[in-house]
């Protein structure tokens, strides 16, 4: 049964049928017809943000700490420009999100009419698709689509353009029941016998390694669950890239930590010397791989992903299977079970004896101190007091987000979020908000550094209207510190505009915007001040002031191979310096 | 030894030779299509050699592209599962390869071309006797020019452009390439 009603109403009541609960958006003229239609019904929550990068980032967290996709609500012009980096952070990490922005009428288009843009030529490269929706006639069709095509194989952001005249036009509802994309059918049953060959290699491997992502968790938490059944019942090691953690529980034996860049030096050295390597929904991106060309060189490969242009784009591999995580998993443990040959178990025992050796390296070590807050300390404190609690991650980008990844550990999925792809400065605090606004009666911190918080600082103001408990955890060393890092790596320790001049006063500013403010200076003080944050109800500043020039380590340096890490305790200062050499420089 | 340069983006040299494919796309004909494909050519920095795009079917509103590229192998196969990551796309079919397994060396290849030729004297007569030899036909002439309408292969037609060219050759329009595989099947 059709109903009659205008295009602001089919916006709400498509959003309501879609079982959206919460919407981040800023309100301005070519959206104004949607915003009294919300006014006028209570099915839909707006969180006002402050910004519209904000309403982005809130629904990525929004959409990655529950799986649902996150949706955007701002109006043309500015409002959309203003939303491109979140798309593109959502498109970069594959987070189902889908925006609707207000256009100016459609006689009015191409006419440089105010707070004109050409959204959909602005957002075609950002987004999975988008649409510009010119007669009524389409609309329930188009808002229906765009929720299929955000949440359906690889996940990403749509964008749905809707003018004015639109808005204001009266046409037939049509529900989602009625609407599938007509060319659009991701596949997401994997190849069996492609499957049935890398059960086939698992069961002959001597040195295999699981090497896990972000589709991981996107696949839903049942990719996790099959996962950890498979990882448990093959025996093999397992390591994640950033975007996967918490696929696998961090306190399980058979985890080695997070690989790459900054990954522990056994989860590298296994991938650099394994002789078999599972990909489950990671990308061969180059933080992972670092050299190419030296990119475990002995081993073969089989790679799960469900985006085909993945496969074999960086790295080729021996099997690539085509399919969602959770689908191919299952058929995966199908097959291992009813498989005559079983894990090489004494070659497994010799294999487990060399990480053994690369992780008595104790590669997170790093120098302790009475007297000043050592970041990775300040760290590894927070974990503890967040233990006891519902907890949520969220961060910046920058060293503290390293740090995060490598001394916060994670049990479960959902529980991360961090912008990986497209390392966005200013993701983590509205992110923690749409986390937050997503887990009322949970613990949401945002691991933040001195610089990055300040980019979406102005959501204080969202946390505090909307009375969101999000605590705010600064890594205070008063330096860009990953910048600042590279250019002592890379550029004779010049710290070319990396010194973060003229900070302002945390606790004061939390205060003026009537949040709370907390500052910690010396170690013995931290417990005390962290437990007085997650004892706050209400949002908070934590100003953690850490030693200000702390480099992250593990580190594999710029063009070098997995099994030429730098680790921290061992390196003087000089060999930091000489670290990348030649022309290289020119390069990041 | 590393003698890479150091840096976090890794810098391969490619010593491999380029191939060059025509890839026959089938899209839903709505708005912005067309820029979605060329947009990803150009943010991937794939080459477009020739392109060609209409409508094949009206009620279903289905409209065919014909590009051609050139690239290393292996990246080939990348942009046609980039293609068909599209969501208007409905299938991308690789003509040269499936050519190639139905041991035909390519696929149907032509394009149209329009000529104008101006000059008189001795010029002009030779234009238009090699015009009848490349089976170009005449579809406007005065006694200073003529324009030759042309169909077929692409180096056939570029021969005659060549030609032309100390003979008072004006300037050209082609169509870029229209291709099918032969036999029986469709795409
Ligand atoms: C929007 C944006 N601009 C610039 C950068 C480049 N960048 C990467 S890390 C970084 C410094 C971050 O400093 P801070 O937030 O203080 O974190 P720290 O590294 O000190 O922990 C910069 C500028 C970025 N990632 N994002």
């Amino acid at each position: 049964m059709a109903e009659q009603m205008t295009g602001a109403e089919m916006v709400v009541r498509a959003l309501a049928d879609q079982g959206v609960t919460d919407i981040f958006g800023y309100p301005g003229g070519a959206v104004l017809p949607i915003y009294d239609e919300l006014f006028m019904q209570d099915k839909v929550r707006h969180i006002l943000v402050r910004h519209e990068q904000g309403a982005t980032h809130a629904a990525e967290g929004f959409a990655r700490s529950t799986g649902k996709p996150g949706v955007v609500l701002v109006t043309s012009g500015p409002g959309a420009t203003n939303a491109v980096t979140g798309l593109t952070d959502a498109l970069m990490d594959s987070i189902p999100l889908v925006c609707i922005t207000g256009q100016v009428p459609t006689h009015l288009i191409g006419s440089d009419a105010f707070q004109e843009c050409d959204t959909v030529g602005i957002t075609r490269s950002c987004t999975k698709h988008n649409y510009l929706v010119k007669t009524i006639e389409d609309l329930p069709r188009v808002l229906h689509e765009a929720f299929q095509v955000a949440t359906t194989g690889r996940p990403g952001p749509v964008v749905v353009d809707i003018p004015k005249d639109v808005q204001f036009a009266s046409g037939h509802y049509v529900g989602p029941e009625n609407i599938s994309h007509q060319t659009y059918h991701p596949k997401v049953k994997g190849d069996e016998a492609k499957i049935e060959a890398a059960v086939a290699l698992m069961m002959r491997a001597k040195k295999p390694v699981f090497y896990t992502g972000g589709g991981v968790i996107n696949s839903g938490p049942e990719a996790s669950r099959l996962l950890r059944e498979l990882v448990k019942l093959t025996g093999f090691p397992i390591t994640s890239t950033l975007m996967g953690l918490g696929s696998y529980p961090a306190a399980d034996p058979q985890w080695l930590g997070m690989l790459g860049m900054h990954g522990t030096y056994e989860a590298n050295m296994a991938m650099h010397d394994c002789d078999l390597m599972i990909n489950i929904g990671a990308r061969f991106d180059d933080r992972i791989t670092g050299r190419l060309d030296a990119f475990s060189p002995g081993s073969r490969k089989i790679h799960v992903d469900i985006d085909p242009s993945s496969l074999n784009k960086n790295v080729k591999v021996d099997i690539p299977i085509l399919g969602d995580c959770a689908h191919v998993l299952e058929d995966m443990l199908r097959l291992v079970r009813a498989s005559k040959a079983k894990p090489d178990g004494a070659a497994l025992k010799e294999w487990w004896g060399e990480i053994e050796g690369w992780r008595g390296r104790k590669s997170l070590n790093y120098r302790k101190s009475d007297k000043i807050i050592m970041p990775q300390f300040a760290i590894e404190r927070l974990y503890e007091a967040c233990k006891p609690h519902d907890t949520y991650i969220t961060t910046e980008v920058g060293q503290h987000q390293m740090w995060a990844a490598q001394y916060f550990h994670f049990e479960e999925p959902n529980r991360w979020m961090t912008s990986g792809g497209l390392g966005t400065m200013g993701y983590g605090f509205p992110a923690a908000i749409g986390t937050q606004v997503a887990h009322p009666e949970s613990l949401c911190v945002d691991i933040a550094g001195d610089a990055s918080i300040l980019m979406n600082i102005q959501e204080l103001s969202t946390a505090v209207q909307y009375r969101l408990p999000v605590k705010v955890f600064i890594l205070n060393n008063q330096y860009m510190g990953m910048v600042r890092q590279w250019q002592q790596l890379l550029h004779g320790n010049r710290h070319s505009e990396s010194y973060m001049e003229s900070l302002p006063d945390f606790v004061k500013l939390a205060e003026a915007y009537g949040a709370h403010g907390i500052r910690a200076e010396t170690p013995d003080e931290l417990d005390g001040k962290i437990a007085e944050m997650i004892d706050s109800d209400m949002p908070v500043l934590f100003d953690c002031r850490v030693a200000s020039l702390a480099n992250c380590f593990p580190m594999i340096p710029s063009g070098k191979a997995h099994n030429e890490m730098l680790l921290g305790d061992d390196v003087a200062e000089e060999e930091i310096e000489k670290a990348i050499e030649g022309s290289g420089k020119a390069l990041v | 030894m590393n003698t890479q340069p150091g840096s976090a983006y890794f810098i391969e040299e490619r010593t491999e030779t380029l191939v060059t494919h025509t890839l026959s796309v089938l899209v839903d004909n709505e708005p912005g299509v067309l820029a979605r494909v060329i947009g990803l050519f150009s943010a991937r920095g794939y080459n477009i050699d020739s392109l060609t795009v209409s409508e094949v079917s009206h009620e279903r509103h289905v409209s065919r592209i014909t590009i051609v590229t050139t690239a290393l192998a292996e990246v080939i196969v990348q942009i046609k599962s980039q293609l068909e990551r599209l969501v208007p796309v409905h299938r991308v079919t690789d003509l040269t390869e499936v050519a190639k397994q139905n041991n035909h060396e390519k696929p149907l290849e032509r394009e149209l071309a329009l000529i104008k030729v101006a000059g008189t004297g001795e010029n002009r007569l030779e234009a238009l006797r090699l015009a009848d030899a490349f089976k170009a036909t005449v579809i406007d002439a005065t006694t200073e020019h003529f324009v030759f309408e042309m169909t077929g292969r692409v180096n056939k037609i570029e021969q005659f452009i060549q030609i032309m060219q100390p003979l008072g050759l004006v300037e050209v329009c082609r169509t870029g390439l229209a291709a099918l595989n032969r036999g029986p099947e469709g795409m």
